[in-house]
């Protein structure tokens, strides 16, 4: 309760924050953070707060051998109650970025703070299942995201029970009440991932999440592969769900019109580094960064001319 | 107690959106080929079950003078060398050899799965230490492999039945690794992971149930080899030891008899062999096959 009204102001904070425009990974304080949680020690109104942030990965063996840097010192903040869209093409490192926040990937370097609480780099247990409560995660993959032989109640009431001690009755009716928040039915239950359709799925996946009650839900690509009209529902669902329980979210995405429609901050990442950040009408309307112009001019919309060479674009870009 | 009225997970299909369940019907499954497979494999468990009541004769006690009968009202399918019931040594035969078969199946089975999950949960250095002892082990020809092991404990049925058993390990734990490395990178199973819940119940409750279907066409795919394998141990003198009714040892006993003109043991031993191997090797790629085409 106490954290959720924090959420609100925090948002109103890091919205302000928000609009002046930072750029290259120089994350800023997030505001004024007037009214700091006190309770899990946050600091300012930052939810999460990361600082060279660092991850590299090593491909191939012997001659083959390559190395990418998927992370290469970001830092971040996100204030609390605020929607950041973080954007860029495959390969940006943004996916890598959601998934050491959630702790499914270790850095090589760098420091997460979340909810004023810095994260182990290589988690215990007792630490994941402690940041789990702070943190979810909706995954891209509606066909993956749920076990096909477990019914989409199970999958619920197993986040429910992993947080939360609660009786075999009460986590049936908590599991009816999520999956009536999402827009599905109790009776979807019972069903198995196979009787429901991707943009269901999807909904059963943020059930899920909520399940813990978190306070910063991390969507990878989480409306990417649902049809256009599934996807306006679903997100749609997600800015009521913000709303009406205070959350954080960072929604990764490559899709510029989503970002639009979801949230009020962007960061714009290429090659493991934040190139841009500031407000989504700023960014989109008034891009800085040529990397942020390109992404833009390339995104597919009425009476748009696909650019030929991207490469050589982005050879510009570089240069 | 108190409203139990959202009734427990039993499902069934008429639920929000009663579609057919993935992999329905088992004999569809199957197909005609598969179900003939099933039914001759029933077949022979029950004869091995109920040898003591279909066999007519004590399956190791014969007389020395009713020696290399022929097929007749007496014994149905004649006697061996030392004058015993060919009929009731086949059906005793039976027991053994299926019994051992199932046995190698179900420990390599076990040790296969328990290794695959380990290396697919742990990852990194775990996973490379085990395919590397998983290639040592793959150096050994299997029967080879067996042989050492019997050499070092002793022969006998229990003996060739572990041997062959740890011979067997790396087949399955290399094809169910890969399976379980497949699984285990679906948001589902990092969606669980992310919980903090521990390998052990991600892996028993997620990876198992989806990998099930591979551990039990493996074991049907196994278990006509290790038949084979089983019986070849046998036939070398060092699984199954005289008097015991065994089909591979029949077979192998029966090859003076066979240089004698009379054939019918090892013949007989042989076909049941044969056959057994053909209807699990069927099963196996039946399910297999389905298993991996019809995948959601």
């Amino acid at each position: 309760m106490n954290d959720d009204v924090k959420g609100t102001d925090g948002g109103v904070i890091g919205r302000a924050g928000g609009g002046s425009r930072r750029t290259a990974g120089a994350g800023g304080s997030g505001g004024s953070g007037a009214k700091g949680p006190g309770g899990a020690g946050g600091s300012g109104g930052n939810v999460i707060e990361i600082s060279g942030l660092c991850k590299r990965f090593v491909t191939g063996r012997g001659s083959g051998r390559r190395t990418v840097d998927a992370l290469d010192d970001v830092s971040l903040t996100v204030a609390d109650g605020s929607c950041l869209a973080v954007v860029g093409e495959s390969g940006s490192g943004k996916s890598t970025l959601a998934r050491i926040l959630v702790g499914l990937e270790a850095a090589d370097a760098g420091e997460v703070v979340l909810a004023g609480r810095p994260v182990a780099r290589r988690p215990r247990r007792a630490e994941r299942r402690a940041r789990a409560r702070d943190i979810q995660m909706v995954f891209q993959d509606p066909n993956g995201s749920l076990n096909r032989r477990r019914t989409a109640g199970s999958a619920i009431s197993e986040v429910l029970a992993a947080h939360h001690r609660v009786t075999g009755a009460e986590a049936r009716r908590r599991v009816e009440e999520l999956l009536e928040q999402v827009g599905l039915r109790p009776a979807h239950a019972r069903s198995l991932p196979g009787e429901l359709s991707g943009g269901q799925r999807q909904r059963v996946a943020i059930a899920r999440a909520l399940a813990a009650e978190p306070r910063v839900l991390v969507l990878d690509e989480a409306v990417a592969a649902l049809d256009v009209s599934v996807q306006a529902q679903v997100l749609n669902l997600l800015s009521e769900i913000r709303r009406d329980r205070r959350l954080t979210y960072l929604f990764i995405t490559h899709d510029l019109s989503v970002v639009r429609q979801v949230s009020e901050e962007v960061v714009v990442m290429r090659q493991g580094r934040i190139v841009e950040r500031g407000s989504t009408t700023q960014v989109l309307d008034d891009p800085q960064h040529p990397y942020t112009r390109l992404l833009r001019d390339s995104a597919p919309r009425p009476g748009w001319r696909p650019v030929r060479a991207i490469g050589r674009d982005a050879a510009e870009v570089e240069a | 107690m108190k409203t139990a009225v959202s009734a427990p997970p039993a499902r069934r299909p008429g639920g929000p959106a009663g579609r057919r369940r993935p992999g329905g019907g088992l004999s569809g499954r199957l197909g005609p080929l598969g179900v003939a497979a099933v039914a001759v494999a029933a077949l022979l468990v029950l004869a091995a079950l109920l040898a003591p009541v279909l066999a007519p004769y004590e399956p190791d006690i014969g007389s020395i003078v009713q020696r290399y009968l022929p097929p007749g009202p007496e014994h149905l399918l004649g006697t061996d060398q030392s004058g015993r019931d060919l009929l009731s040594r086949l059906l005793y035969g039976a027991r053994t050899s299926l019994l051992g078969a199932a046995a190698v199946v179900v420990i390599a089975g076990v040790g296969g799965t328990l290794l695959a999950l380990v290396a697919t949960w742990f990852g990194g250095r775990v996973d490379a230490f085990i395919g590397r002892v998983l290639d040592l082990l793959f150096a050994f020809p299997n029967l080879l492999l067996a042989i050492i092991v019997v050499a070092v404990f002793g022969t006998g049925m229990a003996q060739a039945t572990v041997a062959l058993a740890m011979a067997y390990v790396p087949y399955t734990a290399r094809v169910l690794r890969s399976v379980a490395l497949r699984e285990r990178r679906l948001p589902y199973v990092q969606a669980a992971e992310l919980q903090g819940l521990s390998g052990v119940t991600v892996s028993g409750r997620h990876l198992l149930p989806n990998i099930a279907p591979q551990i039990l066409t493996g074991a049907a795919i196994n278990f006509g080899y290790a038949m084979i394998d089983l019986a070849a141990l046998s036939f070398l003198g060092l699984g199954v030891q005289p008097p015991t009714a065994d089909w591979g040892l029949m077979v192998s006993q029966g090859q003076d008899s066979l240089l004698q003109g009379y054939p019918q043991q090892s013949l007989l031993a042989g076909t049941c062999i044969v056959v057994a191997v053909a209807a699990f090797s069927v099963i196996g790629e039946r399910l297999g096959g389905r298993a991996a085409g019809g995948r959601a």
